[in-house]
């Protein structure tokens, strides 16, 4: 893992995790967006290094929300979406929707940076 | 290219953010509903039940002591003080459901669900819950400290609201992507009318009208008696009625208008009801009274009850609330106990209304022309355009069927004459019993009550023990509103009202005990027009003799008797049918469920074989018998079980007995043998699906969330015995939805559980606690504290302290 992978992947989970306390959901576009615009990558990292990001902000952030709670709500989340009412499962969607929304703002952000660099 | 990549890679981002925070269909918005900061997670919490909250405009700090059930005990200063922080706790621990009853209330479901819920908020608003609600308010305001208090409440609901944020929102709003919107007095209106509708928003005019027509009056008086053979009423037989001196309304001379109706509005659950009952100290085992109450609802998460503890300097009172009014509703305090069952009874009429021309401004009436009114009724509906279906209204009240509603024709239709329209200080009531020391105090309480009429039950630690039977009730003649009425005839139109002090009653009677589980209210010596209203006619009769059957009665035998499992039903046929029922033509197969359900004790035990093969082996029974009735032309309504079981075993060659398809005439015997065997081959099925048809199993009693029964937020399967028409009235989705019991020592030890749990949050381990002890017939004592000091028993105290 490169240098540039580390930091971006660092910073996007800093970016999210601040601005969760103050923006909707989308925090996490917002946060793969801006450190992609100054931590460019190659390829197929620039999609996957803030997904893998952003995946596993959420799912520790899930995590923590709700083992404290015996998973009590989470079971029954996992039931209505359905999910077979495994709140592991749904803990891994919750990280596979937040991680696709920064990789996808990501894409993006590396697109615009890419052409405001030339 | 790089212009390509970019405008591409943007247009993804936003269709990708437009998907993840949209709700599509069912699915909630997922990307705003899962994110662990913001969304559901958030939920997946027990309560914040200590610390300090600031309060605006309370006059003094209010404590609130949690006990282990999370039963909250309010001791605040004054009566605005408590009424607020009812209000804030209430909305705590309930506010999704609060709403979403009164926009159920108010029509107003579409809002939030969309056009699948069009139908439903159609029929409410031509039912006039609404207007029925301003009605109320209207009536409240003649009593400005209720309106004080009414505010008060409303100022504490909504100092919760505003300490939320989309983060803290209720799960349920997440789930449905809307918000909470501010509290009103006119919200606690109409939750009022909710209840008006679930408890006296039935009738059969327009079905019996058909079947007047089609049967002729003889044959409809055999189906349909004002009075059974039996009844075994509330008020004692012998009661002295000589005190009245009021006349019953003249019967007018003229015809019925005999339409024919295809098609009527949803009409409530008719298994609501309910019982209590009360023995006074010569027939209690300590010589203290003692009191139950257990209400027959539908059995919904959140539960429709909230258990709390309201007290001030001057008095003390604890037992159910309904989120969304004020004060107790069914409980005790340190001098009473009351409880409620309904109390049914014909305030629900239609008139045939005829308009001059299509415009519909002016109807016949009194040989003249009368001017409509009309209200507009816009529906919102979620991600469509308003509805506009505005109702007609005439002194009757709204048209709810005509051209534009269940009807055709465009210079005629049916308006509705409802006591939920009439408008009651409903709430005065409910405040003044948690003040009553006596029944005095009680009496007075009660006679503001309006509508649903109720039941009410009664016992003092004075020794007192009483049941009034309070509504307001039209004094109606012989027959009136039985069947529709003529809308233009001054005299088809309710002329008076029965003075409230002789609505029936009884003060410590004789036998030394009250009961009510929604039996007729009288027999026939009571000088009004009461008849057969859909009343209950096994509950009672099996209540009755157990408190004729012996002397004294402690708390448990009225534990016993709440969890009483005996079908009366079944016990007055089936031992007939055994013996009238040729079964010489039975399969091996079918002879071994004959022989299961023969040695069956007439006992509804989970466990038991027999209830089931009752209760398949009666419906179909039931269907095969009333076949005259299918019909999808007209409206017609099947006659009860207890006439049903009637004509069966007293008249078993009547007509009605044959099955109009076959050529064979058919006797109640022949219908036995069918209907055993359709329900044995049903059974067989059954049992091949899903193993042993033991009662628990094959009731499959169920406790579902208030939207649409999420099965995630529900509970199933649930081990708990009896039915409909049992004491223990658990049928698959409605029973007994709050049990409590009172002995009137000083201070009163009371008992009390109900399906569901205090916290309406489905994350907390307090939504759904209470169910398991219920579903097996247990109590908790309920802590009724006498000072504000905390005990070992109380897990944490909350203090609401005034800002400014």
């Amino acid at each position: 893992m490169s240098k540039q992978n580390i930091l971006n992947f660092v910073v996007t989970i800093i970016i999210a995790a601040i601005l969760s306390q103050f923006l909707p959901w989308w925090h996490v576009m917002v946060a793969g967006f801006v450190a992609a615009l100054f931590f460019s990558l190659k390829k197929a990292a620039v999609f996957f290094v803030p997904f893998l990001a952003i995946c596993c902000f959420w799912t520790v952030y899930a995590f923590m929300m709700s083992s404290g709670n015996d998973f009590t709500l989470a079971k029954k989340i996992a039931v209505l979406l359905p999910l077979g009412g495994n709140p592991y499962v749904l803990i891994l969607v919750t990280g596979l929707v937040g991680g696709f929304a920064a990789g996808v703002a990501a894409v993006f952000g590396k697109n615009l940076g890419d052409l405001v660099r030339k | 290219m790089k212009y390509i990549k970019l405008i591409l890679t943007f247009v993804i981002t936003i269709v990708v953010f437009y998907a993840l925070n949209t709700k599509l269909g069912s699915v909630p918005p997922i990307g705003k509903f899962l994110d662990p900061a913001g969304g559901v997670w958030q939920n997946d919490t027990n309560e914040v039940i200590d610390g300090n909250v600031n309060i605006k405009g309370l006059s003094a700090p209010v404590t609130i002591h949690y006990d282990e059930q999370l039963i909250p005990h309010i001791f605040a200063q004054n009566d605005l003080d408590l009424f607020k922080a009812q209000g804030y706790i209430t909305a705590k621990h309930r506010l999704w459901q609060m709403e979403f009853q009164t926009h159920a209330a108010a029509g107003r479901i579409s809002e939030i669900i969309g056009a699948s819920a069009l139908d439903y908020d159609r029929s409410e608003r031509r039912r006039g819950m609404g207007f029925g609600a301003d009605m109320t308010l209207a009536k409240m305001e003649e009593d400005p400290e209720a309106i004080q208090f009414l505010e008060a409440y409303r100022d504490g609901v909504n100092s919760y609201i505003e300490s939320l944020n989309a983060k803290t929102f209720p799960v349920e709003y997440k789930l449905l992507d809307y918000k909470p919107e501010p509290w009103t007095t006119k919200k606690t209106a109409l939750l009022l009318m909710y209840m008006t509708k679930m408890l006296a928003g039935g009738d059969d005019d327009l079905e019996y009208t058909n079947l007047l027509r089609k049967f002729g009056k003889d044959r409809f008086d055999l189906l349909f008696p004002d009075f059974y053979d039996i009844t075994d009423p509330i008020i004692p037989k012998d009661t002295d009625w000589s005190f009245i001196d009021v006349e019953q309304s003249k019967t007018p001379l003229g015809e019925l208008p005999l339409d024919t109706i295809s098609q009527t509005i949803e009409k409530p659950n008719p298994d609501n009801g309910s019982n209590n009952w009360a023995v006074s100290g010569a027939k209690s085992a300590t010589g203290n009274p003692i009191l139950a109450n257990d209400p027959h609802l539908g059995l919904k998460l959140p539960s429709i009850w909230f258990v709390m503890q309201l007290s001030t300097p001057e008095y003390n009172s604890m037992g159910a609330t309904l989120p969304g009014a004020l004060g107790i509703i069914s409980g005790f305090n340190n001098h009473i106990a009351w409880g409620e069952t309904n109390a049914t009874r014909d305030v629900l009429d239609w008139y045939k209304v005829e308009f001059k021309d299509e415009t519909r401004t002016q109807y016949k009436y009194d040989n003249d022309w009368k001017n409509t009114s009309v209200r507009v009724e816009e529906i919102k509906v979620k991600g469509a355009a308003s509805v506009i279906d505005s109702v007609i209204y005439t002194h009757h009240g709204p048209v709810t069927y005509d051209h534009n509603f269940m009807s055709d024709n465009e210079k005629s239709g049916y308006a509705m004459k409802w006591i939920g329209h009439i408008g009651g200080n409903n709430q005065r009531t409910l405040i003044d019993l948690n003040k009553a020391k006596n029944y005095d105090d009680y009496v007075e309480a009660l006679k503001d009550w309006t509508a649903p009429a109720q039941n009410f039950v009664f016992a003092s630690t004075e020794g007192d023990i009483a049941i009034w039977i309070q509504g307001l009730f039209p004094n109606k003649w012989e027959g009136q509103g039985k069947f529709l009425l003529d809308g233009s005839n001054p005299e088809h139109d309710w002329q008076s009202f029965i003075p409230q002090e002789f609505n029936a009653h009884t003060k410590n009677p004789e036998r030394g005990f009250v009961s009510s589980a929604n039996q007729h209210p009288v027999d026939e010596n009571y000088p009004f027009y009461v008849f057969n209203d859909g009343y209950e006619t096994y509950r009672n009769r099996v209540i009755n003799d157990y408190f004729n059957s012996k002397d004294k009665f402690s708390v448990d035998d009225f534990k016993a008797l709440h969890n009483n499992n005996y079908n009366l039903k079944a016990a007055e046929l089936l031992p007939y049918m055994f013996e009238t029922m040729d079964v010489s033509a039975l399969t091996s197969e079918e002879k071994e469920i004959y022989n299961q359900i023969k040695s069956w004790d007439f006992n509804n035990d989970i466990e038991k074989l027999g209830p089931s093969i009752w209760s398949k082996w009666y419906t179909k029974l039931y269907n095969l018998t009333w076949d005259e009735f299918e019909n999808d032309d007209e409206a017609l309504t099947s006659p009860y079980n207890y006439q049903t079981i009637y004509l069966m075993t007293t008249h078993p060659e009547n007509e009605f007995m044959d099955i109009v398809e076959t050529s064979k005439k058919e006797t109640a015997q022949d219908l036995f043998l069918l209907a055993f065997k359709e329900a044995a081959t049903d059974l067989i099925a059954w049992k091949a699906k899903n193993g042993d048809y033991n009662w628990q199993a094959y009731k499959g009693t169920r406790v579902g969330h208030l939207l649409r029964e999420l099965p995630a937020f529900s509970r199933f399967n649930l081990p708990i015995g009896g039915d409909r028409s049992i004491v223990n009235a658990t049928s698959a989705t409605h029973g007994p939805s709050w049990r409590m019991i009172v002995e009137m020592s000083s201070p009163p030890k009371a008992f009390g559980i109900y399906p569901g749990g205090q916290s309406g949050n489905p994350g907390s381990t307090y939504y759904d606690n209470f169910i398991d002890d219920w579903a097996i017939g247990k109590y908790h004592e309920l802590n009724f504290m006498q000072n504000t000091t905390a005990t070992d028993q109380i897990m944490a105290t909350q203090t609401l302290t005034p800002s400014n």
